[in-house]
């Protein structure tokens, strides 16, 4: 999925300061798994953006509604009405929905409420890793299916550095070693000759380095 | 061009004595110019950091330069935390074109233990990727990209290696890929834990690596008990044991002591099959290394025409 943090609320409330009729929107995918802008957080948010302002003495006009889908055009028009009546609207889904609105609603400016962190998984209750990088190359099934582009700090292909130690990152000791991780599950399966040959450097070109990236595949266009 | 003085005495069969730089914050070639004249025929070359632990200094190459100038063999650094192959490939020319011939490969410390925390780690190659690109240029006489250089470049690749990092099983195995990738010589993290280097060291010896690649061992002459204390807790990838920190507590003269150990070690090192000589890294304490490469009977250091 991809995970989102809600944006500190003085920085929202900043954002929001020359408008007076606001619409906070949520999405009800992965930013609602993650705890970050689902409709529990978009009503909390509208909320307590209402308090700030009040106690600001300018009230504010704030509704908040959810959308099954913030990263896709057909699930957008259900809120038109929301939207039209708003002079702004803070969502709270990742930077693609943000976008998606902004392109979908181009007359309306859609900020954001959320910084989007990463692509990962929720690993224990209120803990989230990011595992891919979408790099558009994957190496999974050499690396025993631990991801050295996005879960190393130095995004090694032929890790680990000298600074694993222990089974942990140089950068931190809250962050296991990828290679350490891939070293010990290679030996497990007996798999180790998987990783003893050089593997040549990467090419990037498939990834963001290449320019931003588009699918198009010509055997679902109508 | 030809080969650097560094492999010549490698491939002498001479025990080889390399010593460290780190360059300083700012442009002040007299500061190169003083730590560097205490290494000078004291050693048979000496590495220049490439903006160690992420911190922001003068760069490699042109304090390589400075001390080429001084009549001092450079060994520079080059981490691939900075630059990408581009950039990297056009430094080497760069460099070679002024004459640095040693030139080692590493992956460099993350950009979040320096003084740009807030850098771009940019990681395009990793340090064996690196190697074997020197590899290419030299050999094949092509970039990265396959692209034909218009001349010969010489270059003697060296490499690091950490014995007291994890895995320690895969250890000797990565060792293995920097050889396979083109690595002339390895220098190692600094030892302290004795122990442990020569269990890696049997490792290596079982896989022939010593045959197959000149390796030298890292020495940091402790200066005291705080610098020993700094470097078992914060640097990356160093293991100091406590026995040696106990040593150091109970001595009077801590820089005597450090001296005494950092001796002592050389001389255990000497008599390990398949160590071909040592790196003695006393950064900001330069002056010191006369004394040990003395005292570790090192010197003179050979000549070749």
């Amino acid at each position: 999925m991809i995970v989102a943090e809600r944006k500190p609320l003085a920085e929202i409330i900043k954002a929001i300061e020359p408008y007076e009729k606001v619409l906070v929107l949520g999405c009800g995918e992965c930013v609602t798994v993650c705890l970050a802008g689902g409709d529990r957080e978009a009503r909390e948010t509208a909320l307590a953006l209402s308090i700030a302002r009040q106690k600001a003495g300018k009230p504010l006009q704030i509704k908040s509604h959810t959308v099954e889908r913030q990263c896709e055009f057909e699930y957008l028009e259900s809120a038109r009405k929301l939207v039209e009546e708003a002079d702004v609207v803070i969502s709270l889904a990742c930077g693609v929905g943000i976008q998606t609105m902004n392109m979908y609603y181009d007359e309306k400016q859609t900020l954001p409420g959320v910084n989007t962190t990463f692509m990962g998984m929720p690993v224990e209750q209120g803990v989230w890793m990011e595992n891919c990088l979408g790099c558009g190359d994957c190496v999974l099934e050499e690396t025993m299916g631990i991801c050295p582009i996005a879960r190393c700090a130095k995004s090694m292909l032929n890790g680990p550095c000298g600074g694993s130690q222990n089974g942990k990152c140089e950068v931190s000791k809250e962050i296991d070693c990828a290679w350490h991780l891939i070293v010990e599950r290679l030996m497990r399966f007996n798999k180790l000759d998987n990783i003893l040959k050089v593997k040549p450097p990467k090419d990037w070109s498939t990834s963001h380095h290449g320019g931003p990236r588009k699918t198009i595949r010509e055997d679902v266009r109508l | 061009m030809g080969k650097s003085n560094l492999q010549k005495v490698l491939e002498s069969g001479a025990f080889a004595v390399t010593g460290e730089l780190g360059p300083p914050k700012s442009a002040e070639r007299e500061v190169i110019e003083h730590h560097a004249s205490f290494l000078k025929g004291n050693v048979d070359a000496v590495n220049i950091t490439d903006n160690q632990t992420a911190i922001v200094r003068t760069s490699s190459i042109a304090c390589g330069k400075i001390i080429l100038d001084m009549g001092i063999e450079p060994n520079i650094q080059i981490t691939c935390r900075d630059r990408n192959r581009i950039a990297i490939q056009s430094d080497v020319l760069g460099a070679a074109a002024l004459g640095i011939k040693n030139m080692l490969c590493l992956q460099g410390d993350h950009a979040s233990f320096g003084n740009e925390p807030q850098a771009k780690n940019v990681n395009d190659l990793d340090s064996i990727n690196l190697i074997s690109t020197l590899k290419k240029m030299r050999d094949e006489q092509e970039l990265l990209g396959g692209d034909k250089l218009e001349a010969p470049l010489d270059v003697f690749i060296g490499a690091v290696a950490n014995p007291f990092a994890d895995p320690f099983e895969y250890r000797v195995y990565r060792l293995a890929k920097k050889i396979e990738a083109g690595a002339d010589f390895i220098q190692t993290q600094a030892i302290f834990d004795m122990e442990r280097f020569e269990r890696w060291m049997e490792k290596v010896r079982e896989l022939g690596l010593h045959k197959k690649v000149h390796i030298m061992a890292g020495i940091i002459p402790l200066k005291s008990l705080g610098a020993a204390r700094y470097m078992k807790n914060n640097v990356s990838g160093m293991l100091i044991p406590d026995h040696i920190i106990d040593r150091l507590k109970g001595a009077k003269d801590k820089k005597a002591e450090g001296v005494k150990i950092a001796v002592e070690m050389i001389e255990h090192l000497k008599t390990i099959e398949g160590v071909a000589g040592v790196h003695i890294m006393a950064v900001a304490w330069e002056e010191i290394v006369p004394e040990i490469v003395e005292r570790a009977g090192l010197l003179p250091r050979p000549k070749f025409d």
